[in-house]
Order: C-alpha cells, then structure tokens, then sequence
C-alpha cells in the first residue's frame, strides 16, 4: 500500500522527463528537413572530423561535429529518428497485436489452444533473439519492412507470456464466472470483461517494447543489415562511431546518449503509465 | 517424482529441439539469394552450379533436405560449412569455449554485483542507501547490454585506456593450449600472465551482458530477503544475538534465492543470446561473433548448426535450473 | 543491592503515524520468576518483549522509557554490545513453532548455533548439552531430532524443540510470547507444564505473554494486566484472582471461560467498561509528552 503510494508520488516528473523527451526526438524527427541544420548526406572531405562546438576546431553550423566524410551529426541524428521511430512504432504494434491475441486466447480458452501457443513459445524462447532477428533479416532482404518484420516476429512472445499469465488469472474471477452464467458467448467475455483488465500491461509492454525496438534496429544496423546504406541510421552512426573512436570519439557519444535517453524514456514511460491505467493503484 | 519430473522435462525439451530445427531450416530455406553462385567465381557455369548444388544437397525438396539433415544432426553430424569449407560441428565446437567462458564470467559477475547490491539492501532497508541501490538497479535493467558495451568501450577503451576492447587473447603471446578453454586452462597451467590478459579482454563484454542481469538478481532477491526478514525464524536469529549480516547470509538467503533461481535460469539465457552482439561489438572471437559472420555469408549449413547448439544450450540451462530447484527445496526433496 | 532480573520503567512507543502502542510501561521480573502480562490481541503485549530483545518492527519506535537487564542499560548499550548481552542472558520461546524454524536448514545446527557462534563454545559441549535439554523435553530420540528438517516435525515436537533451544544456554531471562496459542488442546497443557518444570529447575525468570487468564493462573507468580498498551493492574498472581481490583481484569475474568460454566464464555468484555477506560486514556494522551525523542 505504502509502496503503491510513493511509485504514484513518483509518476508525475517520471512520466514528464521520459515523454518530455520522446516527444522532443519526435518532433525533430518529423520536422527533419526544417530543423535538421544541414544535409545529412552532404559528404564534405575538408570538414572531415570537425570536433563539438565547444571544442577547439569546431566550425559554427556543425554543432555536434562530423564524422569522417564530413556529414554533420546532428542532422544524421536527427534523420536517423525517423527510421527509429518509425520501426519502433511499426514493429511494436505488430509484436503486440500478434502477441497479445495469442496471448489472450492461450490465457482464457487454456485447454489445446494454451498447450500449442505455449510450445510455440517455448520454441521461441530457445532462439537467440538477436541472432534470430539477424537471420530474418538476411532472409527477407534488407529494408524497412524487413526490420519491421523481423523484430515483430522475435519479440511477439512477450506480449504473448506476460498477457497469457493475466489472461488466466482474470478467466478465474468471479466476475468472469458470472458473465459465463449469464449466457454471454465466450468470445464476448473475453473482450469485454477479461481484455479491458489487461489493457494496463499492455500499453505499459508496447512502451517498454517501441525502446527495444529501437535497440534491435540500431543493432541491425550496426551490423550493416538494416535499411539501405544511403538513410541515416543510429545504429548506422554508432557502426561508424566504434570504427572511428579513437580518432572522432564525438561520432559514438552522441548517438549512444540519444539511444539511452530514448530507450530508458519508453521504458520508464511505460511504467509511470501503467502506475496510472492500473485500477488497483489508482 | 524426481525422475518423473526429469524425464517430463527431457521429453519437452525434445520438442522444443525438433520446433527450432524446423522454424530454422524454413526459414533460412525462404532466403532469396543462391549462396552457391556466391561461393563460385564469376565465369563458373550452370553446370558448375548444379553440381556444387548436387553436393550440398540443395537439388533435392524441402522436407527430404530437412530430414537428410535431421538424420545426419542425430549421429553428430551437422554438414560442412559453405564458407569455410570445414565440419560445421569441429567450427562450433572450436567456438563454443570462448562463448560459454564469457557467459560465466559474465553470470559470475551477475550473481556477485546482484547479490551483494540485495544484500545490502536488504540489511539497509527503508534508507538512502536502498533507495540509491534501487535507483542503480532500475538504470542497469532499462539499458540492455548492447549500449553498456558502448558506454564501457567509451570509458574504459577510450576516456581510460586500462582495459582492451577488442579480440580475446593479445595476438602477440605465444599460447601454449592444448583446449579452447583458454582461461580455464591458463589457470590449471598456473599461466596467470595469460589468465590475466584474458581477463582484461574478457572483463567489460562480460559487465556489459552482466548488468541487466545483475539489476534484474538485485531487485528480486532484495524482495524476497525483505519478505523472509520479517518471519519468525529471523527474529529468532535476531535474539540469539547474530548480527543483522550474519541473520541474512545465514538464515534468510537460502531460503529466498529459490524464487529467485527459477528466473535467473530463464534470464541466464537472455545473457547467453546477448554474446551474439556484444562479441561482435568487442570482437571477441566467439560463437556469436561466427553466427553473425555466418549469416553475411549465407552460409546455411553453419547457420544451422549454430542456432541449434545456442537452443541446446538455453534448455539444458532452463533444466538444470528445473532440478537445482528441485534439489535446494528440502521440502519438495523429501516430500 | 541485587538488580531486579529485568526492569521496564515509563516504556513509551509510538508507530510511524504518532500512534501510542505503549504508554508509560513500568513492571519487573525478580530473578526466577515468572511475570505473566496479560491482555487482548492489540493490547501491545508482545511488542513489550520485542522491545525488550531489540527485535520490534520497523514501524515501531521506542519514544520515552528504560530498560534494565540485569541492572544493564539497554538503551545506553552500543547496538553491537547490546546484540551480545541479550544474546548471551535472554532468550525467546516464539508463539508458531511452524515458522520460528528455518525451514532449510536442519534442527541440529539451529540448536547450536547460538552455543556456538555467540557464546564460543565447543562443538561437541554444544551437542552435549543440546541433547541433554532434549532428554529435559522428552524427546527419546534426539538423533532423529537433530538431523531432521523443521517440516518433518510435528507442531508440538518443533515447540519443544524450541524451549530446549531456549534454555539450552542458560539464559537468566526468557520471554515466552504466547508459546501455547498455536497448538492443539492437548499438546497446550503438556507443553505448559514443560516450561514450568524445566523454569523451576533451571531457576530462569520468564516474562510470559498471553491472553489466557487460565495460563495465567497455572503459571506465574505475578501477573501485569495490559490494556491499550497501559498497564491498568499489577499484582501477586494469587491475590488478582482473589480480588481483582480493576474493573477491567474483572471484565476480562468475566469473559474468560470456566469449564464449569461453560455458558459465560459467550460473554465479551462489558462494552461500558471499555468505553471509560478508553476516555479515561484518551485524557492520558492529551497530557502525555515524551520526555525525549
């Protein structure tokens, strides 16, 4: 009670910094080409590895420096947004739809539906996921909806475990059993009675999975696998970071802090939303 | 009950095996792409093809090559590399020690910094100290190990130089092993000047997959020490005089790692699936790194193979976890 | 001047939200005697022996009041001193045997642990005199005792092993915290007698928690009366059941059930009784300030 208490005191600065600075990176992100100071693309060999603006060598207009065909970072950061938003809303909603019925019916009908989704499961629980979403994508051929696709297909069976699990303890209650005498069809429990009590999880897993989604892209990325060569990708840049970092160490920080940032903002986002949906602690 | 419950536990585990064999050899069939016309100079022929296709097994149907494969995994089989020309399972296994002594260094390292942040908090519990340890768990699980190894590269490869960032072994040094075990059997060679460059290779890929763990160790067992405090058997301890330490590592750990060990199996694999990047960020010349390798290369034969042996390996964890629970439970042990 | 075996003056403690659970505690153990305190659940009986072992809750703080064993400042004590003394002169004998044993560790150790690690004794004069203190239970078979886990112990077997652990070190003081409630009928009255004897032969002062005025009688030889965390009568155990003075000890005898008149336990404590006494506190708070704290 006391704890329900001090998480909820906790929400309100939580919940402002993490979506304070999504939607900063998103706005920035869908603004690209206003906001973006110069052309991400733009290769320049005498303004190869400019420093920070603060740093001594840093030319005005590349706030953030270069890399090492002079394209300037913070515009790449701020293209690069684009694709990590977009695979982080694309990927997460179809991890979460797929995962989510599954989840639900495995959870509520039990019996031959639970026994089979749960193997399922099982199997995908025994896969490396990273090298699982590798794998997919190699197969399906680099590109956008191929990433989306891979990291909807790896990532499914978290939504499917966590929602299964309050599928059946919700199956179990009272009012549940009620409905069942009243003579509703079981279909129509499930998403009137049982769906809306693990509404709550669901949201607070979609936040927490749009940041692993945003990781898995970068990582495809980084191992030169996701979208074409040309769009900038944070992955993209960190893969030019680790290579240049001795050199240009600008080139890796930047786009890690964005990445952290972004990734603890979805993560803590979702939990300070679930502290509010949740009927219990509210 | 014992054994029933083990050979239940085979029999998944099976299943499990047989599910990934399939999911995996379909999948990797779907491929567009010719990894045979990739292996073959330009000017080769269609006759040159088909031969080398003929010789992989790749003209025949999907479920015969699936269970020409299956037939030969099961006498230990697993084909030749396309790449690399050699037995896929003598690559693995040449591998394999470098991944696994990484992934226990690593869960060394979990257990250590985790327990000791719950015991600490535990004994601490309600001041600053837990709300610091509780904050610092909180920011180690949110961040996965891919961007810890970055974060610790930065640091300690580039701000401080003090450990290497990259390899496994310092490519100068005259190994003398006889294993791929190479810490391992440094220490048994009493080599410490090898154990101790290892070490240094092997320390921040081994924090960065530790972290989320260690936070994840950190937060369960720090709750179920706080629930076991509480019982009538520590306050007992408590009056018989034994300090608040000396009551959590006697009386009260025991009893509250077995929840936690039951997750720590499932986690312990997350960690294990974690090397694939991290070894291909320091890289570290392991499994992971090899399986990444693998798939640029469309080299299915290796693909399969490696995939199957990391699957292996997450269901034998998931069973030994199964039995030690069983084992440390007195209760179920003699019930 | 010989100390009193343990001595409670003005013990005042309060919960994390101002409330009083102990208000101006003062009573006294002589050496070899038994104290009985005695009131309902919630009068804040078991929270004076925690006080007095160091082991209250966290959300429990001791406001006003001292607390002597053995003529030893409790309070004035470093803690790690503290742990010791009482360690080494006190001893609890808890209310559920069930869960006062570690379920994952073997009796044997958990009976010496204690000899051992505290008091510094010798493995083997640990083991000695465990099995001795089981001879004094009536445990005939202490090798199975002390290699068994707790939960292949019955509820009673588990308490006596316990009270032998309690006096196994020959501790001046023990605090029995209603050590009977969780047991059958039965096993109450074997075990009661138990205590009595092995506290007559060991000559060890017990503080004894309980709400059964009929444990009280066979018992003690003092008896304090608790109610909201106040004692409300002290008196020779014999001379309260001839007279008691309170009109609260007289509604709790009143409630207390009589095998010849089975009937009378239906009876609560007199509703009119508890109301003046709790205006009567509420006035004793509005005066009350801790002295320090």
């Amino acid at each position: 009670m006391d704890e329900a208490r001090i998480a909820r005191r906790g929400v309100g600065p939580r919940l402002w910094l993490a979506g304070g600075w999504l939607l900063l990176a998103l706005l920035a992100a869908i603004f690209a080409p206003l906001v973006a100071p110069q052309d991400p693309l733009a290769q320049d060999l005498m303004l190869e590895r400019l420093p920070p603006f603060w740093m001594s060598g840093a030319e005005p207009g590349y706030w953030l420096g270069t890399d090492s065909l002079g394209r300037d970072l913070l515009s790449r950061l701020i293209f690069g947004g684009r694709i990590a938003f977009i695979v982080a809303f694309a990927a997460a909603f179809a991890a979460c739809l797929v995962g989510s019925t599954l989840g639900l019916i495995a959870g509520y009908f039990g019996g031959w539906a639970d026994r089979i989704i749960s193997r399922i499961v099982d199997i995908w629980m025994a896969f490396p996921p990273v090298l699982f979403a590798i794998l997919l994508v190699a197969v399906l051929g680099t590109g956008l909806s191929s990433v989306i696709i891979a990291i909807a297909v790896i990532d499914w069976t978290r939504f499917c475990r966590v929602i299964r699990a309050e599928a059946m303890g919700q199956s179990r209650m009272d009012y549940v059993e009620n409905a069942r005498i009243a003579g509703y069809d079981r279909i129509g429990i499930m998403l009137r009675e049982v769906l809306p009590n693990v509404v709550p999880s669901i949201v607070a897993l979609l936040s927490l999975e749009m940041g692993i989604a945003v990781i898995v892209e970068a990582i495809l990325s980084f191992v030169n696998l996701s979208i074409s060569t040309d769009d900038p990708t944070w992955g993209g840049i960190i893969a030019e970071g680790r290579l240049s970092i001795h050199q240009a160490w600008w080139v890796l920080v930047f786009p890690l802090i964005t990445l952290i940032l972004t990734v603890l903002s979805f993560s803590q986002f979702g939990e300070a939303l679930k502290a509010r949906f949740d009927p219990v602690l509210r | 009950m014992l054994l029933q419950r083990f050979l239940i536990r085979l029999l998944t585990m099976a299943i499990t095996l047989f599910g990934v064999a399939v999911v995996v050899f379909v999948v990797i069939r779907v491929a567009p792409g010719d990894p045979i016309a990739m292996m073959l100079p330009p000017g080769a022929t269609d006759a040159d093809i088909a031969r080398l296709r003929a010789l992989y097994g790749l003209d025949r149907t999907i479920v015969q090559q699936f269970f020409i494969w299956l037939s030969g995994v099961v006498r230990g089989d697993f084909g030749t590399s396309i790449s690399l020309r050699q037995d896929v399972l003598g690559l693995v296994f040449n591998r394999l020690p470098a991944t696994l002594e990484l992934a226990t260094v690593a869960l060394v390292m979990a257990v250590a910094i985790g327990g000791t942040a719950a015991i600490l908090g535990a004994r601490e519990r309600g001041t600053a100290v837990e709300a610091g340890i509780d904050i610092a768990s909180g920011t180690a699980l949110s961040i996965p190990d891919f961007l810890w190894g970055l974060v610790l590269i930065l640091l300690f490869g580039v701000l401080i130089p003090v450990f290497d960032i990259s390899g496994r072994v310092s490519p100068q040094l005259n190994l003398p092993f006889v294993t791929q075990f190479y810490l391992f059997e440094s220490i048994l060679r009493l080599r410490f000047d090898l154990t101790w460059d290892l070490l240094k290779h092997m320390l921040m890929p081994a924090v960065a997959l530790a972290l989320p763990l260690a936070a994840i160790i950190s937060q369960l067992l720090k709750q179920s020490l706080k629930e076991v405090l509480d019982l009538d058997y520590v306050v007992l301890a408590r009056v018989k005089g034994f300090s608040e330490t000396q009551v959590i590592l006697r009386e009260a750990l025991k009893n509250a790692a077995l929840p936690t060990l039951t997750l720590v199996g499932v986690q312990f694999t997350f960690l294990i699936g974690g090397t694939v990047i991290v070894e291909r960020l320091f890289s570290y010349e392991g499994l992971g790194n090899m399986a990444i390798d693998a798939v640029i290369n469309r080299d299915l034969p290796l693909i399969q193979g490696i995939v199957l042996v990391f699957a292996l390996l997450f269901v034998l964890i998931n069973l030994t976890v199964d039995m030690m629970y069983a084992l440390l439970n007195p209760r179920l042990r003699h019930g | 001047m010989s100390a009193d075996c343990l001595d409670i003056r003005n013990l005042s403690a309060v919960l994390a939200n101002g409330q009083r659970v102990l208000r101006s505690v003062s009573l006294s153990v002589q050496p070899g005697e038994v104290r009985a305190l005695v009131g309902e659940s919630g009068a804040g009986k078991t929270m004076i022996g925690k006080a007095v072992l160091g082991v209250l809750p966290s959300s429990v703080r001791i406001v006003e009041g001292d607390m002597l064993l053995e003529g030893e400042d409790l309070g004035r004590l470093q803690p790690k001193a503290r742990r010791t003394l009482i360690g080494a002169r006190t001893a609890l004998i808890p209310q559920d045997p069930l869960t006062a044993l570690n379920p994952s560790r073997r009796i044997g150790p958990q009976m010496t642990d204690r000899l051992v690690r505290i008091l510094g004794w010798s493995g083997q004069r640990a083991d000695a005199r465990i099995r001795q203190l089981l001879d004094e239970v009536q445990i005939r078979d202490p090798d199975r005792v002390l290699k068994s886990y707790p939960h292949e112990l019955s509820g009673g077997m588990r308490q006596r092993v316990l009270i032998a652990a309690a006096f196994a070190a020959e501790p001046r003081l023990i605090v029995a915290d209603e050590p009977t409630t969780a047991l059958d009928v039965t096993v109450q009255k074997q075990i009661l007698r138990l205590i009595t004897q092995l506290q007559r032969e060991h000559g060890t002062a017990i503080l004894f928690v309980t709400h059964d005025l009929g444990v009280v009688a066979k018992i003690s030889q003092k008896v304090s009366v608790l109610y909201a965390g106040k004692v409300v009568e002290e008196a020779d155990t014999a001379a309260l059941f001839a007279a008691p003075q309170h009109l609260y000890t007289r509604a709790l005898m009143a409630a207390t059930p009589r095998y010849t008149d089975p009937f009378a336990s239906l009876k609560p404590v007199d509703e009119a009784v508890l109301a003046g006494l709790a205006a009567e506190i509420a006035d004793a708070d509005q005066a009350w300030r801790p002295r320090h704290g």
